[in-house]
């Protein structure tokens, strides 16, 4: 869901990278004060292997595919903070080196995928985690965050969309949240499946909380 | 990390988006499908406000698709792997 230019006006892009540029100052403050020295090379290792699946589209209905966002696996293993700092960067080199996402939308896309996405997922994530508990907590956070970040961001963007005047929010935000429910099924599958392999190898990657 | 299984887990992320990502599916997108089906996707197929060097994750002057799109990954992966960390080393400090 990377929106090209020319879909939002500029009543919508132009408040969208205000928001994104104080929320990222935001994040690197915060990401400062949780971030442990095993996280640093964690934040490349994350970048890397979310922008590669990005590339990898699955098919989800006839002439539909989607592909990984990442938000909530980043945050799973990073914190929310770091997590959308990394998804803002992976944005920023899709949006400048290839394309994918104008340069005038890549503030919504960061509002969208890396604060809604990343962080909003991340609320509900620790919500369940606490909830159930032990590693079936992380993964049934995992899941269920991953598919509720992604119908959320496409949420955020057909509004963007509508308060663009590109497309009525009554025809735009029913479509988009209806396709993403779909490409969110991937996303947690995808998701629980990375997570998985980390509780078996290296659990100790998975982020906590301080208390 | 060690510095062994950085390595191991970007030679991952590599190995994604050389081999893979040429055989990935190359249909439209969920936002992209919706602007077809909504009749908006010509408001974005105006020219861009900067030009890539990369555009569509397919390196220029390459004949070879799948050997085009497989450079563009592994160019991409170690562009926002350098990124991340050097931005993670100095959030840290």
């Amino acid at each position: 869901m990377h929106i090209p230019d020319g879909f939002l006006a500029a009543n919508t892009w132009v408040p969208a990278w205000v928001i994104s540029v104080g929320g990222l100052g935001y994040c690197v403050k915060r990401a400062s004060e949780a971030l442990k020295d095993k996280m640093v090379p964690l934040m490349g290792v994350m970048a890397a292997f979310i922008f590669a699946a990005q590339m990898l589209n699955f098919p989800v209905v006839a002439g539909t595919s989607g592909h990984l966002l990442g938000g909530v696996l980043a945050a799973v293993l990073l914190g929310p903070y770091a997590g959308a700092v990394v998804i803002a960067v992976v944005l920023a080199v899709q949006c400048l080196v290839f394309q994918d996402g104008g340069l005038t939308a890549l503030g919504a896309n960061i509002l969208n995928m890396s604060f809604i996405g990343t962080m909003g997922g991340y609320i509900i994530y620790s919500l369940i985690r606490k909830a159930i508990g032990d590693n079936k907590g992380i993964l049934m956070g995992a899941a269920i965050a991953a598919w509720v970040s992604v119908v959320l961001a496409s949420s955020a963007c057909a509004i963007e969309l509508a308060v663009s005047g590109t497309s009525p929010l009554k025809i735009v935000l029913p479509a988009m949240m209806l396709v993403h429910m779909l490409i969110g099924i991937g996303e947690a599958i995808i998701s629980v499946f990375v997570l998985s392999f980390v509780l078996k190898t290296r659990p100790d990657l998975i982020y906590n909380e301080e208390v | 990390m060690h510095k062994k299984e950085i390595l191991l887990w970007l030679a991952a992320a590599l190995i994604l988006a050389f081999f893979v990502s040429p055989f990935a599916a190359s249909s439209p997108d969920g936002l992209e499908k919706v602007a077809d089906d909504k009749g908006f996707l010509e408001k974005g197929e105006t020219e861009p406000v900067v030009s890539s060097p990369v555009p569509d994750y397919t390196w220029p002057g390459i004949k070879n698709e799948g050997m085009a799109t497989g450079l563009a990954g592994i160019f991409g992966t170690l562009v926002v792997f350098g990124l991340a960390y050097g931005i993670g080393a100095m959030t840290k400090r």
